[in-house]
């Protein structure tokens, strides 16, 4: 099977798309962001100059002329830059974009998708290290997704160009430079399906985004010592996959939930909840959460790893969740 | 001064103006009477400019309004009695209730978005420039926004875009501060460090055109050039068109202050006074245009009639609003995604 990165298989997505449907653009073309793969795009400028427009310094401006534009008739595609950028732009995206279709009866879609790049990227500091989506989940209306491989980048991004609502794509930085196997013809893959990425039979880790990655390096060690967790990747993130979630915890009977976002009302917390109160009969002990601790995300890097989830702190959730039970009744 | 328009276009003109002020009249009596809850705002006294303007645009045109939208929505030609049922939330309205008053829409129409945020509309009226542009076909977006838009920090970001791209927008801001109401006093008005709404649009290389806002034939004349240029590719234009604001648009829910429009003030029957006297004699669009043509051969009989057409559909859209059901609890659930 090819290998490719995120980063690369995430030019194909706008390259593919851009080839096939005239009505796609992109505002902004900066999507990779400051790393090694922004050349990447240098194909995306050159074949495509004419549908390729670089805004101002101007979030809430930008996001508005893909949503306006998409309520005209045509597919832009915005990048937001850093994640913490998307903020400059709220009320465009939950106040404007999320309502549209709601507000008028079904009478103006909103086709438009944006990008940003979320996530603890390392020296961030507290204003460029965010993860938005979770605050973006309380807005209906927005479909959001947050891939962790190339092959779902790809997939995810093919179907938010077809797709008739607004959508947020959410990519960590850190998921760039790595590579996955994809298929030799990647196709689109529909939204609302979480991906099981590594089947195991005592614990089940739910994740999303770069931490599904750092969940499937927490599994593997844990194989070494004999526990076999299963890594649920959401995928998208709204809607909620919540079938095979429940399905996965009726299997171990044990849940992990792994997120970069804030512990309170995060996606980990929707998770913890959609169990609790769809699969309690199938739980044999608590739930457990592995999220950002809920304070910014400071600069130094022991502070920085201090407040970030890793393989080491979903290990000991796991081992942790292996050793308790609820009383028996 | 412009030239007088064509006698024949000045009555159509009122026709409709006339029609969007009765409608207005109907919604004030209607929420007074408790028949919808929500706050509202009314076009009473901006009638000219949305009824000229949007004359002169084309059926492939985009639009984007404000919460003050009605007179927006009727000009293009949307149905009185839907849009009347939107706005006592009822499944016939033009949205089926959902959106309401403040976010009345007529798609098919070719308007893209409502918003009833402050700065919401001339955000999305430069995406629809962006689309009319990618799509080849010679269309424009037209865009309302009240004075008040431009405090907000967004109408900036959409004035720059729009002049970085020559997209083809054109920004009708309605400025109906201009006069003065004691700040602090009733609905807000402009609180801006510049007296010169125009000056904010050329300090970004935008073509700019203050107007009589009240004064049809003006409207007409300078929004024909306007969009022209806008058609024509040289970027986009801001037409300031400029109002006297009805004083029963002062106070934080509309009052009817001027009472239901009295067409005799037009024909000479009757002298305007009161407290309201020189907004009735000098600022009241309707009647400004209602008095010209009324001076003319027959003009007051047929202003009558025309008024009488008027009393008659706003009457039959009450009907029909009021007689319409209300939707569906079940359907609150449903078009949450296309």
């Amino acid at each position: 099977m090819p290998v490719q990165s995120y980063a690369q298989a995430l030019v194909d997505a706008l390259y593919d798309s851009l080839t096939e449907d005239p009505r796609v653009s992109l505002i902004g073309s900066y999507v990779l962001g400051l790393g090694p793969q922004r050349h990447l795009m240098d194909r995306v400028r050159n074949d495509f100059p004419d549908r390729i427009v670089d805004p101002p310094t101007a979030e809430a401006g930008a996001a508005a002329t893909g949503i306006g534009a998409a309520m005209a008739g045509v597919r832009p595609f915005v990048d937001l830059g850093t994640g913490s950028f998307s903020y400059l732009a709220w009320s465009q995206i939950v106040n404007e974009a999320a309502v549209s279709y709601y507000m008028s009866d079904g009478r103006i879609p909103v086709p438009v998708t944006f990008h940003l790049l979320h996530g603890v990227r390392g020296a961030g500091a507290p204003q460029h290290s965010h993860s938005p989506q979770s605050m973006l989940c309380n807005a209906p209306g927005l479909e959001i997704v947050a891939p962790a491989s190339a092959a779902d980048v790809y997939g995810l991004v093919r179907t938010a160009f077809q797709s008739n609502n607004p959508t947020v794509v959410v990519s960590h930085a850190k998921l760039l430079g790595i590579e996955s196997d994809v298929p030799t013809a990647k196709q689109p893959i529909p939204f609302g399906y979480a991906d099981i990425k590594r089947s195991g039979r005592d614990v089940t880790i739910v994740a999303n985004s770069f931490m599904t990655q750092v969940s499937l390096a927490a599994a593997a060690t844990l194989a070494d010592e004999g526990i076999e967790a299963e890594v649920v990747d959401l995928r998208t993130l709204a809607p909620l996959d919540e079938a095979t979630i429940l399905a996965s915890v009726g299997r171990t009977g044990r849940l992990v939930v792994v997120d970069e976002c804030p512990l309170r009302c995060g996606i980990a917390s929707e998770v913890a909840a959609v169990v609790a109160e769809h699969g309690f009969g199938l739980l044999k002990a608590p739930v457990a959460r592995v999220t950002r601790a809920q304070v910014p995300v400071p600069y130094s890097p022991p502070l920085e790893a201090a407040v970030t989830p890793d393989a080491a702190k979903i290990i000991t959730a796991v081992k942790r969740t292996l050793s308790r039970a609820f009383p028996q009744t | 001064m412009s030239e007088p328009l064509h006698e024949e276009l000045a009555w159509k003109h009122l026709e409709q103006m006339l029609l969007i002020r009765r409608f207005e009249e109907a919604v004030l009596r209607l929420s007074n009477g408790k028949q919808f809850i929500g706050h509202y705002h009314l076009y009473i006294g901006q009638e000219a400019t949305g009824v000229a303007l949007i004359s002169l645009l084309e059926p492939r045109d985009r639009l984007a309004t404000t919460h003050r939208n009605h007179g927006h929505v009727l000009a293009r030609g949307a149905d009185p009695s839907r849009a009347l049922a939107e706005i006592l939330g009822r499944t016939s309205g033009l949205c089926g209730g959902r959106g309401g008053t403040i976010h009345l829409s007529d798609p098919d129409l070719g308007f893209i978005s409502t918003s009833g945020i402050v700065g919401g509309a001339i955000s999305l009226g430069v995406g629809a420039g962006y689309a009319c542009r990618q799509r080849g076909e010679g269309a424009i977006s037209a865009v309302f926004f009240g004075d008040g838009a431009l405090e907000e920090g967004i109408s900036f970001e959409a004035l720059n875009i729009a002049s970085l791209g020559r997209l083809p927008v054109l920004f009708v801001c309605e400025n109906n501060s201009s006069g003065s109401w004691a700040p602090g006093q009733g609905y807000p008005t402009l609180v801006h460090a510049s007296s010169d709404l125009c000056s904010i649009a050329k300090s970004v290389n935008i073509a700019t055109m203050p107007v009589d806002g009240a004064d049809v034939s003006a409207v007409h004349s300078v929004a024909t050039e306007a969009i022209a240029l806008c058609r024509a590719g040289k970027g986009p234009v801001f037409l300031e068109a400029v109002t006297k604001r009805w004083p029963g648009s002062n106070p934080l829910w509309p009052e009817p202050v001027t009472g239901a429009t009295d067409l005799r003030m037009a024909t000479g029957e009757m002298t305007p006074s009161g407290e309201h006297a020189d907004w009735l004699s000098n600022h009241d669009p309707v009647l400004r245009l209602a008095r010209t043509l009324a001076a003319s051969d027959g003009g007051a009989a047929r202003l009558a009639a025309v008024d009488a057409a008027a009393h008659r559909c706003i009457e039959d859209a009450v009907k029909f609003a009021l007689a319409s059901p209300l939707p569906a609890t079940e359907t609150a659930f449903e078009r949450v995604f296309a």
